[in-house]
């Protein structure tokens, strides 16, 4: 339920700029896909957002308000962060895991009593991952941990939340389930929603609108009829995807061919390489 | 579907685990307290002049406010009690207490196991400092409890913020640069230390007694000087021990859980420092403690820091007081360096422990 706008940001590490002059929102109650070959910067505009690294230049606002000026705990009230491979601590229990998702609604004084426990414990069965409460992370596999940390995001109780990659390790039913869930927090809540996802297909059937990244800018922006296009797919990842439409739904879908990647030229699978 | 209105369905299905650990882990604080009580009556009566316990329990008693008890004991014994005994042992508690502490912050935050009291370059600091004041002249050493603490605790502070200035980026604190520049500098001390104990001549033996560490002239106004130091120390350590917690994860996502990891780790660092700064200064560079206990905690009760630093403080004292016991009295009337017999006696118990819990530990 609150905005996320960014304005003319200029990001990068060290001197190195990885993205130039960025400019979106993302409104209220809505979900937006960041997509992008590997490397484009998704990650980085999360870091950005969520202030682990500050911009070269340029403003990041939410709610209207410029973040480097909120102290870091409301900034960790409003918005929830579901990273990329997550380091975790091996010991520690899923359920001691999820409960940190608290954190900032706590102060230096209190400590977690019945309610911090019961919204922990709910965030846990909405992730169905309540069989794992017990279990040290040390020894869940990569997708179990992805919904642990789902679930941290959920008991964070934000009213934005950041994805990087939040499917890139789960199967195709997981997948659709955490998806599902998140897009329902966002219509009904109006949780406003940004997520960095690498499949095109997840990507055009959840997000409301998506952006397009390329070579550190904004190559397209739109809603997913509009950005994933045939063109553009060959712009950006230099293979010649063929996009069709949903049979169901209508939404453009990806589907790929072997033998399409680098060198793109007459889309003669055998001809083509393996690139 | 919001939370919100899911919230009152949990009324009746109410949470089904982990209220058992933390009752459990609870319990353990209690008892650790309940012991650490006893283990000081207890010690208190051990030493070369045997007093019965009852005598001890009769002694402690009438010192509490309120009782008007009549001494049938004589006077030398309430001495030896009172201005002996009972301050050696509360010295060692507050010494073991604040060791393990200050090793299970380090710990923490560094999110290393091999990290310990004397990481970052206190004890080599605190060892320089003392090892100046053996070879000042000794009219130097008329003030108080004598100029050795006082270049200590200073040589500690001074130490550890040279290292923390020489790791500093910017605005940031590298835990790995830290690390680095504390073993680093360390080692430059520690030869410094080195060769100031080999030209140090007849004095020599007093400088190894007091860097293997001794209780062997504890006194109320040593732990008077330590105590407010511990107390500060550990309120401010254990009011963020939620905070380390979420440490764990890394830095990036405790930022963005809402835990400002450059004011954490500024600090942790100064209070844990300063605990073992103040630890080290009376009775040198007791090792071991800091570096073992926290495992050992760890390994029994979980890596919850809320439960894993208090168990920790507890634990450390009532080892350490021990160790003490065993020290004073197991060669009596020659005292063993007390860092000598920490680890003597700690290494088998750890090893012990390693045994028996064969699963990964940090």
């Amino acid at each position: 339920m609150i905005k996320i706008e960014m304005q003319n940001v200029c990001l990068g590490y060290g001197r190195k700029v990885v993205l130039n002059d960025m400019t979106f929102q993302v409104m209220p109650g809505e979900m937006v896909g960041l997509i992008g070959p590997n490397g484009c910067g998704k990650s980085t505009i999360i870091k950005a957002l969520s202030r682990v690294i500050s911009p070269h230049s340029g403003k990041i606002f939410l709610d209207g308000k410029d973040i480097s000026r909120i102290p870091r705990r409301d900034l960790a009230r409003l918005l929830g962060v579901v990273p990329q491979v997550p380091l975790l601590p091996s010991t520690f229990t899923a359920f001691e895991i999820v409960l940190m998702g608290r954190n900032p609604h706590l102060g230096l004084f209190q400590y977690e009593g019945p309610e911090e426990l019961a919204i922990t414990w709910q965030a846990m069965e909405r992730t169905a991952t309540q069989p794992l409460a017990e279990r040290r992370v040390g020894e869940l596999s990569g997708g179990e941990v992805q919904c642990i940390i789902i679930a941290r995001a959920l008991a964070q109780e934000t009213k934005a939340i950041l994805l990087d990659e939040p499917t890139a390790n789960l199967d195709i039913g997981r997948q659709v389930e955490i998806l599902d869930l998140i897009k329902g927090l966002c219509r009904e809540s109006n949780l406003t929603v940004l997520a960095a996802l690498h499949d095109l297909n997840l990507a055009s059937q959840y997000c409301d609108r998506l952006v397009l990244i390329n070579k550190g800018r904004i190559h397209a922006e739109g809603t997913p009829r509009e950005v994933i296009i045939t063109q553009n797919i060959k712009e950006v990842y230099g293979t010649d995807g063929c996009v069709y439409t949903h049979p169901i739904n209508g939404l453009p879908t990806v589907l790929l061919r072997s033998g399409n990647g680098k060198p793109a030229q007459t889309g003669d699978g055998v001809e083509g390489g393996v690139g | 579907m919001t939370l919100n209105q899911l919230k009152p369905s949990f009324k009746e299905q109410p949470v089904p685990i982990h209220f058992p650990h933390w009752r459990g882990r609870m319990y353990a604080i209690l008892g650790l307290l309940v012991a650490f009580g006893a283990i000081v009556v207890f010690t208190t009566a051990v030493g070369s002049v045997q007093i019965p316990f009852s005598t001890i329990c009769h002694v402690l008693f009438s010192k509490l406010p309120l009782v008007e008890a009549t001494p049938t004991w004589p006077g030398i014994v309430e001495t030896i009690i009172l201005e002996v005994r009972l301050p050696r042992v509360i010295l060692a508690g507050l010494v073991g207490g604040a060791l393990a502490l200050a090793g299970a912050t380090y710990q923490g935050l560094f999110r290393n196991p091999l990290a310990d009291p004397y990481l970052i370059g206190v004890a080599q600091g605190a060892s320089l400092g003392a090892v100046v004041g053996f070879l000042l002249p000794s009219t130097w050493h008329g003030m108080g409890f004598g100029i050795i603490p006082v270049l200590a605790f200073i040589g500690a502070l001074v130490s550890t913020t040279i290292v923390y200035s020489l790791a500093r980026v910017g605005k940031t604190l590298p835990v790995t640069t830290l690390i680095l520049a504390g073993v680093a500098l360390g080692a430059l001390l520690a030869s410094i230390v080195s060769y100031l104990i080999i030209s140090s001549g007849e004095k020599m033996h007093g400088i190894i007694f007091w860097l293997m560490g001794s209780f062997s002239l504890s006194q109320w106004s040593e732990v008077g000087v330590v105590l407010p130091y511990m107390v500060v120390g550990v309120v401010v350590i254990l009011l963020y021990a939620r905070s380390l917690n979420v440490m764990q994860l890394d830095e990036e996502q405790a930022q963005q859980l809402g835990v400002n990891v450059e004011k954490l780790k500024l600090v942790l660092l100064a209070a844990a420092t300063l605990i073992t700064a103040a630890a080290v200064s009376f009775v040198g560079t007791i090792g071991f403690v800091g570096i073992i206990i926290p495992h050992a905690v760890r390994m029994i009760w979980g890596p919850d820091h809320r439960f894993l630093l208090p168990l920790s403080l507890l634990s450390g004292a009532i080892f350490l007081i021990l160790t003490d016991v065993i020290a004073r009295t197991i060669l009596a009337p020659t005292e063993i360096p007390i860092g000598v017999i920490t680890a003597i006696v700690g290494a088998p118990f750890f090893l012990y422990l390693l045994r028996r819990r064969k699963r990964v530990l940090f």
